[in-house]
């Protein structure tokens, strides 16, 4: 009895249930809705990234200035770049400078990340000040290390001669070598932040038996970290140093806001002297030659990502992404 | 067996005070000085007096004796400080939105509208993100010239959602796959179409998400720099970051009260920002790097 009843209800209900319009209809069509959503994003994307990443390659093909569209003049600004000893020296430096600068970052991220994750009070208030140098606008915090690497009111020089470790002012941006340091210095800064942050992400998410499990078996401190922590850390670690490893590479504002490549050139990063002999010096074919000579080394940087990221899917089993 | 010192695991996790302060709490208290000294530079800068500023033999530099609000006031009204900070605060909620508006969309369609290849699109926007600025911005600067959004805020407008979309999206297909597929399902059920589905469902649950890609996506176009170079020229339309550099940066004398006024005044509307939303901050970083 009850059962009838509820089955003839339920197709009274359908009956009356009111027809979509047609434009209810299109918007419930799942093909249109895919193509709808995803509009926006390919538009922009296609617009301002993919076509503008076509167009510098093809830039870097012809002798375009500003004003001017360039004729195709086949490897031409290469050419004339390879035999160029400033290039070669942004190459040199921008090479040093990621790689010092990512040992760096990492060496003391993982540090700070492996302090953060024992117990202590206050561990959240610390790590939501640690991440300031990461929040604050880079060419900020830049002019800042600019104004504390100054020749001659350097704080950091006041404090070496007040405790009487140096006499004279240190040369900080004066120099070639000095100069190149103390950027890579202020990119550690900035980087170490992000590093300790994610890393610490990974190290929650080992479980404490593996922990307990080696403590019983007697396992030293160093031992723990060698055989627990750092493979649990690698795919994290792959992942976040490709990142980091990319934008170091391709940096542009710390170096652009403290030297602007000086002194005599020595500090130029490639996208900073793409920069200078493009935009300024109108030689937009020549800067875009530069930026395309960055491309080998990020398409490197991200095949060592992917694979990476295959590693680790095989290492969980897969359907765990 | 005969090791002393592994013989008692439980010594070894436990240690005593001594080792924890030498261990913890001294090279924390170094990071925590490392990292927060050059603000505390920069506040201190920003206060002194010119006479204290390059005076350190009578005063000692770390502290200031008479503090003056003469650099924040010359900032204010002797620059155009107040119109590059519109200029950017208009620029980075412009592009927030564009940018929250297509990668919601598209990280929707992609999570769950479940299409044969979606993986592939996701794939292609996460590639997307490799693409650094410094690589696009040579090509985008004539392209920008002949769309005629030279010097024009607009121009960023559109720019800045090439590297936010693409974290955006990934953040927000993250946040979605945390959403059970079976309130969608019980909707359908129910006779909800699609978009009331998205409208009334996915997108109030995913309001959490929502604020992480809307806080990173003001944040990173509040410090963006290259294109902001690149792409203006005239004074006024200056985001700060590159107004600060070019245009408080005359000739050979630095004025470093002034520099140091406008970076600390720069820097304080993405730090307070921060200080509200410092959980999502962290989570959705968190969050971003695991996916």
């Amino acid at each position: 009895m009850d059962t009838t009843l509820s089955a003839t209800r339920a197709q009274h209900w359908s009956r009356t249930r009111r027809q979509p319009t047609a434009l209810g209809r299109l918007f419930d069509s799942k093909t249109f809705l895919i193509i709808a959503c995803l509009l926006p994003t390919v538009g922009l994307l296609g617009v301002f990234l993919t076509y503008p990443l076509g167009l510098g390659i093809w830039l870097a093909f012809t002798d375009g200035t500003i004003g001017r569209r360039g004729q195709f003049v086949g490897f031409e600004n290469f050419e004339w770049l390879f035999s160029d000893p400033i290039f070669w020296n942004a190459v040199f430096f921008s090479v040093f400078y990621t790689a010092l600068a990512t040992v760096g970052k990492f060496a003391l991220g993982l540090w700070l990340a492996l302090l953060l994750n024992q117990y202590m009070p206050f561990k959240a208030f610390f790590r939501a000040i640690i991440l300031l140098p990461w929040i604050v606008p880079t060419v900020l915090s830049a002019i800042a290390f600019w104004w504390m690497y100054d020749p001659q009111f350097s704080i950091i020089s006041w404090v070496f001669i007040e405790l009487g470790w140096r006499e004279t002012n240190i040369d900080f941006i004066g120099s070639e070598w000095p100069a190149r340091f103390s950027l890579i210095a202020a990119n550690i800064w900035r980087g170490i932040p992000f590093v300790a942050i994610s890393l610490l992400a990974g190290l929650q998410t080992i479980s404490p038996s593996l922990y307990e499990a080696a403590l019983l078996d007697g396992a030293s401190p160093w031992q723990r970290f060698r055989y627990i922590t750092f493979p649990m850390l690698l795919p994290i670690l792959a992942i976040v140093m490709t990142f980091s490893i990319i934008f170091t590479f391709t940096d542009f504002q710390l170096v652009y806001a403290i030297t602007r490549g000086g002194p005599v050139n020595s500090t130029h990063l490639l996208a900073t002297l793409a920069f200078q002999r493009g935009i300024p010096g109108g030689e937009l074919a020549e800067g875009a030659a530069i930026a395309v000579s960055m491309i080998p080394f990020l398409v490197f940087a991200t095949l060592f990502s992917y694979f990476a990221l295959a590693r680790r899917k095989w290492q969980q089993g897969e359907g765990n992404d | 067996m005969s090791n002393s010192a592994s013989a008692s695991p439980e010594a070894m996790q436990w240690d005593s005070r001594a080792r924890r302060v030498v261990m913890l709490w001294v090279p924390l208290c170094c990071f925590l000085f490392i990292l927060l000294f050059p603000f505390y530079w920069m506040t201190v800068t920003a206060f002194k007096p010119d006479a204290e500023l390059y005076d350190f033999a009578t005063h000692n530099p770390f502290w200031i004796t008479s503090p003056t609000l003469a650099h924040i006031r010359m900032l204010l009204f002797e620059t155009s400080y107040p119109s590059w900070l519109w200029t950017t605060m208009l620029v980075s909620v412009g592009a927030t939105f564009l940018s929250l508006f297509a990668s919601t969309l598209a990280a929707y369609a992609i999570q769950r509208l479940r299409f044969r290849g979606s993986q592939y699109v996701g794939l292609a926007i996460y590639l997307a993100y490799l693409v650094p600025p410094s690589i696009l911005f040579i090509p985008l600067a004539t392209m920008v010239v002949q769309l005629g959004l030279f010097d024009s805020p607009m121009a960023l407008i559109l720019v800045y959602p090439t590297f936010l979309v693409p974290f955006c999206t990934w953040l927000l297909i993250g946040y979605f796959k945390s959403i059970p597929y079976e309130l969608e399902e019980c909707a359908l059920i129910d006779g909800a179409t699609r978009l009331q589905i998205l409208t009334k469902i996915t997108l109030p649950l995913a309001v959490p998400g929502l604020i992480s890609a809307g806080i990173f996506s003001f944040t990173l176009s509040w410090n963006e720099f290259i294109y902001a170079l690149a792409f203006i020229q005239s004074s006024e339309n200056k985001t700060v970051p590159v107004a600060i550099l070019t245009e408080l940066v005359t000739g050979d004398v630095y004025q470093w009260g002034a520099l140091m006024a406008g970076s600390l005044l720069g820097s304080l509307p993405v730090a307070i920002f921060y200080s509200f939303f410092v959980d999502y901050y962290v989570s959705s970083l968190t969050g971003a790097v695991k996916e």
